[in-house]
């Protein structure tokens, strides 16, 4: 009993001595003014795949915003974003590289492909909202190519017809046993958004779905 | 699969995208503390588990990600309809005697 909770001590006095370490650098480096480089890492850097018909390509990285408000702030929040939040359900709206994306009756996910974070868009709105920056939680897949429908449907459940999925349709719904936000951004084009941490799940099952779907 | 109406996305989903959220129409008692031990065990234990008609919550969670009521039969498993969460029992439910 009591050479277990020395072990533990040790641990914690070990973990305080890192600590101080640490500060003491940030210390130094705010002295001498280095600044801290940080290298991003992208979930699919490198990885693209082409089958006959269609090509799995990772996006490059985006400003994100998850979107909550009601009604009565949609005006304000369209007008600073420059995008007016569609309405109706599976709709989207895109300008001047900004997505706007239906998620359910009061939810938008916002995205921004241009370098402009909307974060900072919402912050000037007054009326009441909540924006939370996702932009580092999704990784975004294209499927391209006359076989993009065919290979999508390989594990997503829905009706991705054009006459019922067209150009602009966008929704939340899954693939595989992965939650995704479908978009359709032309006939031949869908763009997915997973979680970072689903994205090599994501990622592999459209590769081998568009292997199938060439075949 | 079954094909379930979203009242919010207004349209038929496959249920692959939503999730079974027990019976509707359980009323909270505005005073829970006050309420007698027999109430709170019906309030709190007791469902109807019926055979046949069903009143029930579900939730769109992998698409509008809403709660919603949908009345389904226990028997045939099949759903007669879907309304949004807030809104009455229906009196009349389409293509069902009684
Ligand atoms: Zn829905």
């Amino acid at each position: 009993m009591v050479k277990g909770s020395q072990g533990v001590k040790s641990v914690q006095g070990a973990k305080n001595v890192q600590r101080t370490k640490r500060v003491q650098a940030a210390k130094k480096e705010a002295q001498t003014g280095d600044a801290v480089t940080v290298e991003r890492r992208e979930a699919l850097a490198g990885r693209v795949f082409s089958a006959a018909g269609v090509t799995v390509t990772p996006l490059p990285p985006a400003e994100r915003v998850s979107l909550r408000a009601p009604e009565d702030s949609v005006a304000a929040l369209s007008r600073a974003l420059g995008v007016t939040l569609p309405a109706k359900p599976k709709t989207s709206a895109a300008k001047a590289g900004r997505l706007a994306f239906w998620l359910g009756p009061d939810e938008w996910m916002v995205i921004d492909e241009g370098g402009k974070d909307p974060l900072a868009d919402c912050a000037r709105v007054k009326a009441l909202h909540s924006a939370v920056g996702i932009s580092h939680r999704n990784v975004a897949i294209a499927v391209t190519g006359p076989a993009c429908e065919a290979t999508v449907s390989a594990g997503c459940p829905q009706d991705l017809s054009l006459a019922v999925f067209p150009v602009g349709a966008v929704s939340r719904t899954v693939l595989g046993k992965a939650e995704i936000v479908l978009y359709r951004a032309a006939e031949d084009s869908f763009r997915i958004e997973c979680w970072r941490s689903f994205s090599d799940y994501v990622f592999t099952f459209l590769s081998e779905a568009a292997r199938d779907a060439a075949a | 699969m079954l094909l379930i109406r979203c009242p919010y996305c207004e349209e038929e989903r496959p249920e692959l995208e939503f999730r079974n959220a027990g019976e509707a129409h359980v009323a909270r008692p505005a005073d829970i503390a006050a309420i007698s031990d027999e109430d709170f065990e019906a309030f709190f234990f007791i469902r109807s588990n019926p055979k046949g008609i069903i009143y029930e919550r579900w939730r769109h969670i992998h698409g509008c990600a809403r709660f919603f009521n949908a009345v389904r039969d226990t028997v045939s498993d099949k759903f007669v309809m879907t309304y949004k969460a807030g809104e009455p029992k229906p009196k009349k439910l389409p293509g069902v005697a009684k």
